[in-house]
């Protein structure tokens, strides 16, 4: 079984039913997607594919039928996705357990929105959870990587 | 001492070394450590310091905060300063990182450490260039002679000698109008990392070779393991099962295979349960009282007469919803292990693992790792004891990560308390002159402190309940305003309900929610202006005038009697209610005023605005404490509305998010906040303060839209709706 992760292409050997967040993890060691519930109900291990935000927790690596994008394909200190850089200026997060997750969510937004609404933008982020209270911070982020774009 | 040796060798250049006023140690419940050697810094020979904080990093931005403080009165570039993780090999012994006290108490002794390293290398300067010290002047890592062109660098002046000075607490340090570092918002050193999905959390570390472990907890609560079929997940290769008295786990080369272990393995448990209980306040009282304490007693008799004004609140169980569920990594071999732990307090998680592991403490080193957010006692210190047993058991390094039912079901919860309150008004109806409150809780601090029956692994394999002190349940059950006859009556119950501990604001939320919801009713009862009813009461005391006044700006009040204008036809009812704290009576003054508008169909509240007024004495990094506050608020509304941890007689029922639903994007309002920065007042702890005056604004804001009278968290839809229809 082969998945395309950020450009590139790995064997994998787990088992089919295995999420595709612990492959992720434990086999291909990219920790930015981060197990939070195992039930696609907070959005911590958010990935894209197909340019959309997807659960890994609950899609069995068997399934994965495109190219997978996680956080640390999205941008590099060098060359940071305008996400990346609008969550730094607007020092969006605390804990940051869930912001791998967010930036990937609000990343997946723009592709589809580059000029979201703030009713779109909670709507994207809704299934995101954050427990540190920082959501006003990333709207702000998400408005400014928007701008950014432009 | 051999940590402090291995220290030295390590690090070269400057040590310092000072015993502390036994007050700066503060906060801490059973801090095991007796030496009076408390905190280390270094400079090494690029010049680049090194702070050795027995406070931990847990999301507030701390590091940060320690190292502008580190910067300033050292006179080093603020990005020349790190602040690695605590470890109990390295670090000063600083008992927890809670109650909002690390720059409060925690950082006072690295800021004479840094001020007396700034005189060493003084010394060195004065020497080197041959002039006195008051000759030479310091900024950026440099010594400079003045009027002079001669400089040196702290790093050349130290050349690699290793010089140590013993400071007391009469070491000078700056003052805070020469501050160029503290009071900046610096962007916090943590967050690209966190932003580019790089940054070391705990659940990303793996050893070589390290095994995976689940734990399975006996269902019901407190039954007894009488069977496990391994014939079950004879299926899963390389899973073995450790059962040890209760104590139940499975290890499996592959994380994956744990949990499928873990969900898969036939177990039988017997008895146990929970007490039935007809509702929350029967639930509280089926605990027993096991001593009771007045915290304050003033004036003669009640003095409440036939017309006081009587209420009584609740607060209900609610649990920490760290978004990471609980995780620990343990190395637990050849009489030895280390452990790396997101606990709030690294040496009294180690001594109770000592105790559980049956080693000495000199054989056990703690860790501490950044986890998901923390606040309070979460799961974390039991998660570490899980590896811990799980590694002893197979003598190889264990990662255990809780799932999302079992970090809900099994975290010490924040306790549910009972709040009554009893006052009586003047003649003229607008001054209180007599207030009776009763306060019935758990304590708010099962923490680890050296010993195993503190945690979960210990007493599931039997060691015995730990001695729990009282601790937290009378966090601000007192009030600050000018009461002439005041008692209030601490109650103190048995943990056991649901297992209780620490969880943001401790006390302070459930008490500062009733207190500030019958200040309202009382205010009410006056006829008056909530904000002016407040102030009557507060008059010694300037500071909490002036946050009163920056909150009414901030909100732009409008003075009147709540509840004035109620219009009970329309189909969106609008108020906004008030509160005040000055948070453990001595600490952060915080005032909030919430804008809410409830639909008077369904019930729902919506908060829509929360304007939060906030005094903590100086500042550090402006932003940093923006943030805060706002987590505060933001959480501490999701507190008010939405949470309440449900059970069955069997345990407990909210198990994941959507029965155990915390607040969303779209529901959070906007939050508007005025900082009164007082340049030259100790640095008062911000992570706790705003949290409780959140549910008290909210309700009363609630009463001025309805007129309903909430007195029972949370505020949800259900509870509101029949209020209306009875109002």
């Amino acid at each position: 079984m082969k998945i395309t992760v950020n450009g590139r292409a790995h064997e994998i050997r787990a088992t089919a039913e295995t999420p595709l967040l612990y492959v992720l993890r434990d086999e291909l060691g990219m920790d930015g997607p981060k197990f939070g519930c195992g039930l696609s109900q907070c959005g911590a291990c958010t990935v894209m594919l197909r340019g959309r935000a997807t659960r890994s927790c609950v899609l069995p690596v068997g399934a994965v039928d495109s190219p997978v994008t996680t956080v640390e394909g999205l941008g590099t200190p060098a060359h940071p996705h305008p996400v990346q850089r609008a969550f730094i200026a607007e020092q969006a997060a605390q804990c940051g357990y869930c912001t791998s997750g967010m930036v990937v969510a609000a990343a997946a937004l723009l592709e589809q929105r580059p000029k979201p609404t703030d009713a779109q933008i909670y709507q994207a982020l809704d299934g995101n959870l954050c427990r540190c209270g920082s959501h006003l911070r990333i709207v702000r982020a998400v408005k400014r990587a928007s701008g950014e774009r432009v | 001492m051999l940590a402090r040796r291995s220290f030295l060798a390590r690090s070269g250049g400057i040590i310092v070394a000072f015993t502390l006023p036994r007050a700066a140690l503060a906060q801490v419940v059973g801090s095991g450590q007796p030496d009076s050697v408390d905190a280390w810094l270094a400079i090494d020979r690029a010049g680049l310091v090194t702070v050795h904080f027995g406070k931990v990093e847990l999301g507030t931005g701390i590091v940060t905060a320690v190292a502008q403080i580190v910067a300033d009165e050292l006179d080093v570039p603020f990005a020349s300063v790190t602040v690695p993780g605590a470890d109990t090999s390295a670090s000063p012994d600083q008992g927890y990182t809670a109650g909002s006290a690390s720059l409060s108490t925690g950082a006072i002794p690295v800021r004479q450490a840094a001020a007396e390293a700034r005189l060493a290398v003084l010394d060195l300067a004065a020497a080197h260039f041959s002039v006195p010290a008051s000759q030479l002047v310091t900024a950026n890592g440099t010594v400079s002679v003045r009027s002079e062109g001669r400089h040196a660098t702290y790093a050349e002046l130290l050349a690699g000698q290793a010089i140590r000075r013993t400071i007391s607490k009469a070491t000078v340090v700056k003052d805070p109008d020469g501050y160029t570092v503290v009071g900046k918002s610096i962007l916090r050193v943590d967050l690209p990392a966190k932003v580019f999905g790089s940054f070391g959390y705990l659940h990303n570390l793996r050893l070589p070779g390290t095994l995976h472990g689940r734990v399975i907890r006996p269902y019901p609560v407190g039954a007894t393991l009488a069977s496990v079929d391994e014939s079950s997940i004879a299926g899963l290769r390389g899973v073995r099962v450790l059962k040890r008295g209760n104590f139940l786990g499975v290890v499996a080369p592959s994380e994956w295979t744990a949990i499928l272990a873990m969900h898969r393995l036939k177990v039988t448990w017997t008895g146990g349960g929970l007490p039935a209980a007809a509702d929350l306040k029967a639930a509280v009282l089926s605990q027993p009282v096991l001593s009771e304490r007045a915290i304050v007693d003033t004036g003669e008799g009640s003095g409440l007469g036939p017309n006081a004004l009587s209420a009584t609140y609740l607060w209900p169980y609610q649990t920490h919803g760290s978004i990471g569920p609980s995780c620990a990594v343990a190395d637990v071999r050849d009489g030895k292990a280390t452990i790396w732990s997101s606990t709030q307090g690294i040496f009294p998680l180690r001594g109770a693992l000592a105790q559980l592991l049956g080693l000495p403490n000199a054989a056990v080193h703690v860790n501490y790792v950044d986890g998901s957010g923390c606040y309070g006692h979460n799961g974390s210190d039991d998660a570490a004891a899980d590896a811990a047993l799980l590694s002893q058991a197979v003598g190889a390094p264990v990662r255990v990560q809780w799932m999302r039912d079992q970090e809900q079901g099994w975290d010490p919860k924040g306790p549910a308390m009972i709040l009554t309150h009893s006052a009586a008004l003047d003649a003229a109806g607008q001054r209180i002159t007599a207030w009776r409150s009763d306060v019935w809780s758990p304590s708010h601090s099962t923490r680890p402190a050296g010993d195993a029956g503190n945690l979960l692994a210990g007493k599931l394999i039997g060691v015995p309940d730990a001695k729990v002190a009282f601790v937290g349940g009378d966090r601000d059950a007192k009030v600050n305003y000018q009461i002439p006859n005041y008692r209030v009556t601490m109650h103190n119950l048995r943990d056991g309900y649901l297992h209780s501990s620490a969880m943001r604001g401790l006390g302070g939320t459930q008490n500062t929610f009733a207190n500030e919801s019958f200040m309202d009713e009382l205010a009410a009862a006056a006829k008056a202006d909530p904000l002016a009813f407040r102030r009557a009461h507060l008059a010694n005391d300037p500071r909490a005038l002036d946050l009163l006044a920056a909150l009414e700006k901030l909100g732009a009040w409008q003075g009147r009697p709540a509840a004035a204008n109620v219009d009970r036809t329309a189909a969106t009812l609008r108020g906004r209610g008030l509160s005040f704290v000055r948070y453990e009576n001595t600490e952060a003054y915080v005032g909030c005023i919430a804008d809410v508008a409830i639909e008077r169909k369904t019930g729902n509240v919506r908060v829509e605005k929360l304007a939060i007024a906030h005094d903590c004495g100086l500042i550090v990094n402006p932003d940093g404490l923006r943030n805060q506050i706002e987590g505060n608020a933001i959480q501490a509304m999701s507190r008010t509305l939405k949470e309440r941890v449900a059970h069955t007689t069997s345990g407990v029922t909210s198990l994941d998010w959507h029965s155990y639903p915390i607040v969303r994007f779209s529901e959070v309002p906007e939050v508007t906040i005025v900082l009164i920065d007082r340049k030259h007042e100790p640095v008062l702890g911000a992570g706790e303060a705003t949290t409780t005056v959140i549910a008290p604004a909210i309700g009363n804001a609630i009463y001025d839209a309805a007129g309903i009278r909430l007195r029972e968290i949370p505020l949800g839809p259900g509870r509101v709706a029949e209020a209306l229809r009875g109002a």
